[in-house]
């Protein structure tokens, strides 16, 4: 039986980095006692893969993992559980079963993700009219660095929305494994385009708010394709 | 949601943010408001190193157990984030509260290596604690030290209020009781100081004066205060398992060294071999009941989610109950995917039946520590192995599939000679042919001997307390014996040798057996901007050498002379059990190569039975 659970993570555990998460939550599978299977051979490790790891920095309210369960526990209970075992920063959201085929875990569903662009300093602002032109460009050529090689592409496509939200910049762009676009690159690009002396680095701070797969042309939050453990 | 001592930017520009900014599982928050004494617990060393170290854990879980105490971790900043601590002037910070270390009624410091000597005046100068004790006033924390250098305090006398001689867990509420008290009263620093100089255990070194003979040596030292004892007696737990264990310890974000439930099985070790300071101070051995341990091991898992368990003490195949604690732990956690990391063990048929169940036979090593390639040695320092338990201990490994193994000696020991020297390439080479002496058929390949050799260093409280070490010419030549003699052997190809760096080793020597003179020598050094000296890549020795020479301290009189039977040492003031009287024995035994039996086969009256237990009375009751 698979299961997928979603989590948030704020304050101060932005800080650790994606291998360190994963660490944490294996930990947190055995304090919490979730009966999650592992692999054979002389040294086991559990059954876990997450989707789309998120940077050092950034905070989230929707993160997701899948782990393989060797028995029942109701979607309730494990929430509890977890949620007693977790640190400051680290919140289970929920824990839905989802179906056994290969292909309904990971990265390889992810469609999209929203994002928020929050300014440290709200003194100069992007104005609704700045994003309306940005996002009216047939073409938004930047320079993507890959690790081999850098090369200009055109990110407008995987721009889905884009819009003001208070003095924050809200996104929905694609992600996963084919298009991972990263909310970073295209503030980089706004400001660029408005001559704004701000950077998209260090003065914005970035939040991550779901990620979405596909689901009959729709796109749906990860844990929507889950059904409650009762 | 706490505020962090560190901004965002500074945190996401340096190597490894979660080493700042707490909040790991089982760290303890309290109300400061709420408790009377704050105490900043201090491993001066990198946060991976200093979060491994179960000394710390113990006092911390021990310290936070009182509902008026806040006991908060603190580990020395990176080079990178020191870096910007200095040009910003961020103070040094504890985790949990990430309130400034000078805020707080304690610093406590656990020195467990003499090349943490500059971190510490990194941390005491990033706390903006002056760093003499003399120059501390009423706003400061009482600057306390403890740990297995605490032996020889001295090095480190005029930076300390205070250091705790021994274990932990015996008088530290007198301690705080004592603290709080005086604060009550409104009583000032050095009140408190002489109320602690009047408990076991503590040591005020500004209480006492040292004197020098004309050719340096030690002429006197004397207390200069009358609440200050004369001798000072190393602290020891009687019944290790009455005393608390830390079962809910602190799971750290990132990778630490030990990354592991840690049980301590038992401290003190039997085998009394003579360069070995741990097996001296740490006298008389003493276990840790079994049933106590399985509870712990049950606990500890759960509460931290560990994937791994390992034991602690010297010498593990000699706790009585080893067999019964592993086959339990086995059983019990083998199949729920928990890794038993075991310790380095006797190698005979349960050790070995053991790791086969416990590791892949195929990529472990085993571990032999010879600590000498020669028998003759081998007496000398009294490493109650013989060559046949070597051989007979890798032929049964390799007949059980392994073969790879692992051995350990030391160079510049006492009256070495240059034959000693090639007896450990020998040794690697004999322990190759055993390998070979299976049939082709039946081996794995080739095997891999890998041996290392580490450079003696004469530690107080040792039999060789007395010895003279070398040069560093000198050391590195001993490793050009021993590489160019693995050359000759019939099975070079299967041998690899690696040696250590000899400068550290020098200067690790000096502080060891250090008076207060060469304080000085620390405080240049880390003004002319020595720190983290155990990391290789960060030690530089010609600064060293730059702080000798600009305080005029004679590095030679602290490790090139042969001490005389008589002189007065700088520690001779501390009092760890084990006499001196039987040190000089030992020391006189083992010029004439004579091995002293174990504390089980027969009492040498050590000294260590005036603290009425552990091995010492064993089946006396």
């Amino acid at each position: 039986m698979k299961a997928r659970i979603k989590f948030r993570k704020y304050g101060v555990m932005k800080f650790i980095g994606h291998l360190d998460v994963m660490r944490y939550f294996q930990k947190a599978m055995r304090r919490a006692e979730i009966p999650i299977a592992f692999t054979q051979g002389f040294s086991p490790h559990m059954i876990m893969s997450f989707a789309n790891p998120l940077g050092v920095g950034l905070t989230s309210d929707g993160e997701y993992f899948d782990i393989e369960l060797t028995g029942p526990v109701a979607s309730k209970e494990a929430v509890r559980r977890l949620n007693e075992v977790m640190a400051e920063g680290m919140e289970v959201v929920s824990f839905v079963q989802i179906p056994e085929e290969k292909k309904a875990t990971g990265m390889a569903i992810i469609e999209a993700a929203d994002y928020l662009a929050l300014p440290k300093d709200e003194t100069e602002e992007v104005t609704k009219e700045d994003i309306q032109n940005f996002l009216s460009q047939e073409e938004i050529l930047v320079v993507k660095q890959t690790k081999k090689s850098e090369k200009e592409v055109n990110i407008r496509p995987w721009i889905l929305e884009m819009e003001k939200q208070g003095a924050s910049i809200f996104m929905k762009v694609c992600a996963g494994s084919s298009t991972n676009l990263k909310p970073e690159l295209v503030m980089s690009a706004l400001l660029k385009q408005t001559g704004s002396n701000l950077d998209a680095e260090a003065d914005y701070r970035y939040h991550r708010l779901e990620n979405y797969a596909r689901k009959n042309e729709a796109l749906v939050p990860l844990d929507a394709l889950g059904t409650e453990i009762v | 949601m706490r505020k962090l001592a560190l901004s965002d930017e500074i945190l996401l520009k340096i190597e490894k943010p979660a080493r700042y900014i707490g909040n790991e599982i089982n760290s303890v928050m309290k109300d400061k408001s709420q408790v009377d004494i704050r105490f900043a617990m201090c491993f001066p060393d990198v946060y991976e190193i200093g979060e491994s170290h179960l000394g710390m854990k113990i006092l911390y879980d021990m310290f936070n157990r009182r509902d008026d105490t806040w006991c908060e971790r603190v580990y020395s900043p990176w080079t990178d984030l020191d870096r910007i601590m200095r040009e910003e002037h961020i103070p040094m910070f504890a985790l949990e509260s990430q309130d400034p270390v000078r805020e707080f009624d304690f610093l406590g410091i656990t020195i467990q290596y003499e090349m943490c000597y500059t971190n510490i005046l990194q941390v005491l100068d990033l706390s903006g604690i002056p760093l003499f004790s003399k120059d501390r006033t009423e706003e400061d924390p009482i600057v306390i030290g403890g740990g297995p250098c605490a032996v020889n305090p001295e090095p480190l006398a005029d930076f300390f209020d205070l250091f705790y001689i021994g274990e932990g867990e015996t008088v530290y509420d007198e301690l705080l009781d004592a603290y709080k008290e005086n604060k009550k009263k409104n009583g000032t620093r050095k009140e408190f100081l002489e109320m602690a100089a009047e408990i076991e255990g503590i040591y005020v070194p500004q209480f006492y004066d040292a004197e020098y003979h004309e050719d340096g040596t030690l002429k006197s030292f004397e207390p200069n205060n009358p609440h200050a004892k004369r001798t000072i007696k190393k602290q020891v737990v009687m019944d290790l398992s009455a005393v608390p264990y830390p079962t809910k310890p602190v799971v750290p974000f990132i990778k630490v060294t030990q990354d592991r439930v840690v049980l301590e099985i038992q401290r003190g070790c039997i085998r009394g071999c003579r360069f070995c300071q741990a097996g001296m101070i740490y006298r008389p051995t003493r276990e840790k009941d079994l049933e106590t341990l399985k509870q712990y091991a049950y606990e500890m898992l759960k509460n931290t989610g560990h994937e791994e368990i390992s034991l602690s003490s010297l010498s593990s195949s000699d706790y009585s109950q080893l067999k019964e604690l592993v086959t339990f732990l086995i059983e019990e956690f083998k199949g729920k995917g928990i890794n038993i990391s075991l310790p380095s063990l006797r190698i005979d048929s349960f050790s070995l039946d053991v790791m086969g169940k416990v590791q892949d036979i195929k990529k472990s090593s085993l571990t032999f520590a010879p600590e000498a390639g020669s028998q003759r040695m081998r007496n000398v320092i009294n490493k109650g192995l013989t060559e046949e338990m070597i051989l007979d201990g890798a032929s049964k490994a390799f007949e059980g599939g392994w073969n790879k193994v692992k051995l350990y000696f030391m160079l510049g020991l006492p009256g070495e000679t240059e034959e000693d020297m090639k007896e450990i390439p020998r040794l690697a080479d004999r322990v190759a042919r055993k390998y070979y002496e299976i049939p082709k058929d039946q081996r794995n390949g080739k095997c891999q001997i890998t041996f290392s050799t580490s450079f003696f260093i004469p530690k107080p409280f040792t039999p060789f307390q007395w010895a003279e070490m070398f040069t560093q010419e000198d050391y590195i030549h001993r490793a050009h014996v021993v590489n160019q003699e693995m050359k000759e052997q019939l099975n070079r190809k299967s041998l690899k040798y690696n040696w250590h760096e000899a400068d550290v080793t020098v200067l690790e020597g000096v502080f060891a057996r250090g008076d207060r003179r060469t304080g000085k020598v620390l405080l240049e050094a880390y003004r002319l901007g020595c720190l983290y000296d155990s990391w290789s890549d960060e030690f530089d020795n010609e600064k060293w050498m730059q702080a000798f020479d600009n305080t005029g301290v004679d590095l030679e009189f602290y490790t090139m002379r042969k001490r005389d039977l008589d002189e007065l040492f700088p520690w001779d003031f501390i009092d760890v059990g084990v006499s001196k009287s039987f040190l000089k024995r030992e020391w006189e035994r083992a010029m004439k190569g004579e091995v002293t039996p174990n504390c089980r086969e027969r009492c040498s009256a050590c000294g260590a039975m005036c603290y009425q237990g552990g091995v010492c009375f064993e089946g006396k009751n």
